[in-house]
């Protein structure tokens, strides 16, 4: 399932009812903590809109505790929480700026969707596995052997690619094919993850 | 024993010096009394870092208030004798204004806890937006950035001060420098345990072989170390630095006897990058400077 989740909501919900700019490391972590218990009542298998557009400012602190700490969760190499994907939207220029600086840190990666609903890849990804993401979003769905030939990879190097990506959750593996986090919202892709 | 400590004229980060030279000698617990009666001019550094030296002591200090009218009532508007007034016995007349100061983008303001910083950030946005893109003519996406930054070095008082602190925020003509130029000034002062006793506070701390405030700040500030061991500290002051880079402007942070400098690219100011022996004063007190643009 698709889920939304509006941070400014679960600001005012977790923090103050008048406040509308996520600054501070407790707001952050408490905002943090709002959102996971959102996630806990979703499936296991998600996808997950996190929704920055009714937030006004973003610092350093706070889009650490919420974005980076949140990731860290959820994404991992080793052993995820869960499969939860997120696909970030409403995020300005300034928001930006904070989430870039949090991911290189902890050198994370995240898919953020813009209004006209193109999807970036922003934050710390090789060269080679971020063409494998756009080839894979520019197609919608698709499988190694379509990442190997355009890349110059063998099948084994451009699947063991894919995992990687997937493990981070930038990809969605549905079936035996690959779907970039982003496209999986568009009209053409699965709109539920539930196989 | 009762000794009076002397205020320069203009009171700002660099005279302000000659005010803890006074004072760093004294025992805590020796009375003072702090002359302002002459003083013409404080930068927003100036006065919070007054409230902070009355802070510092273990008896409550007297202030002398400036005499000259217009003085008085600028600090009163600025909101200083409110604070100053729990901190120091004031003497003198106080002149209030009810007249708003426009120039004032922020008034002196407490920081002791994580909701003063939001009340901070939804007080200045309008009026940031305002100073910052009409009257220093910068470009509008400065807003968002140097409410980051205000936001940021708030809080460094709330995580690492151990105490209250001071936040002003104001523009001024810098008549010195700059042939003249606008600038904003964001001013943060406190009385805490300082940059380089947080760092000792972290888990497992080691001192260098050269350890002492001067190191303290440059790991902090140039380096990005932190007491805590989350990967994730430490960037407050990395984006602040970033933004003052961005924006051709200045950072300064005094702490304990040492104060570092990021320096703007421009010709517009000739600090030094690090000062060292200067009088012990505790806490941090954290000057950003951005000046206006010109064609």
């Amino acid at each position: 399932m698709i889920n939304h989740i509006d941070v400014s909501s679960m600001l005012r919900k977790s923090v103050c009812e008048l406040y509308s700019n996520l600054v501070t490391r407790p707001t952050g972590a408490a905002v943090r903590c709002e959102i996971e218990q959102e996630l806990d009542r979703i499936g296991d298998r998600a996808l997950t809109v996190i929704d920055f557009s009714h937030v006004g400012l973003l610092d350093f602190s706070c889009a650490d505790e919420i974005v980076a700490k949140l990731l860290l969760q959820y994404v991992s190499l080793d052993a995820p929480r869960r499969e939860v994907y997120f696909l970030f939207r409403g995020i300005s220029e300034s928001h930006t700026e904070a989430i870039e600086a949090v991911l290189e840190r902890h050198k994370l990666a995240l898919v953020t969707q813009h209004a006209d609903g193109a999807s970036r890849l922003i934050g710390i990804v090789g060269l080679e596995e971020r063409r494998a993401w756009e080839i894979i979003s520019h197609l919608g769905a698709g499988v190694s052997a379509d990442v190997a030939d355009v890349i110059g990879l063998s099948r084994d190097a451009a699947e063991r690619m894919l995992d990687t990506l997937w493990r981070r959750r930038l990809l969605i593996r549905y079936d035996n094919a690959y779907v970039a986090v982003g496209s999986a919202t568009g009209a053409s892709a699965p709109t539920s993850l539930d196989t | 024993m009762t000794t009076i400590i002397n205020v320069p004229h203009s009171l700002e980060d660099k005279s302000f010096e000659l005010v803890l030279d006074q004072v760093a000698p004294l025992p805590l617990d020796e009375k003072i009394i702090v002359d302002t009666r002459h003083a013409r001019w404080a930068s927003p550094y100036g006065l919070t870092a007054l409230l902070a030296l009355a802070q510092s002591r273990a008896e409550r200090p007297i202030l002398y208030v400036p005499e000259a009218e217009n003085v008085s009532s600028y600090w009163s508007r600025m909101d200083f004798f409110k604070h100053a007034a729990e901190l120091y016995e004031l003497q003198g007349r106080v002149r209030s204004t009810k007249a708003a100061e426009t120039s004032v983008l922020l008034e002196v303001t407490s920081i002791s806890k994580s909701d003063d910083v939001h009340n901070v950030v939804d007080k200045i946005q309008q009026k940031a937006q305002d100073a910052l893109v009409k009257n220093l003519n910068l470009d509008a996406k400065i807003t968002m950035r140097f409410t980051m930054a205000l936001s940021e070095v708030c809080q460094n008082i709330i995580e690492h001060a151990g105490r209250g602190g001071w936040v002003a925020v104001q523009t001024y003509t810098w008549r010195v420098r700059l042939g003249g130029r606008k600038v904003v000034v964001i001013a943060v002062a406190d009385p805490g345990i300082g940059f380089r006793q947080s760092l000792e506070s972290a888990p497992g701390f080691q001192k260098k072989e050269r350890w002492d405030d001067g190191q303290a700040l440059e790991e902090t500030v140039m380096r990005g170390a932190s007491r805590f061991r989350d990967p994730g500290r430490g960037q407050g002051l990395a984006g602040v630095r970033r933004f003052v880079g961005n924006w051709d402007g200045k950072l300064s942070i005094r702490s304990g006897t040492a104060r570092i400098a990021v320096l703007p690219k421009g010709d517009w100011d000739e600090d030094e990058p690090l000062v060292e022996d200067l009088s012990y004063f505790p806490g941090a007190q954290v000057q950003i400077t951005i000046p206006e643009r010109v064609a």
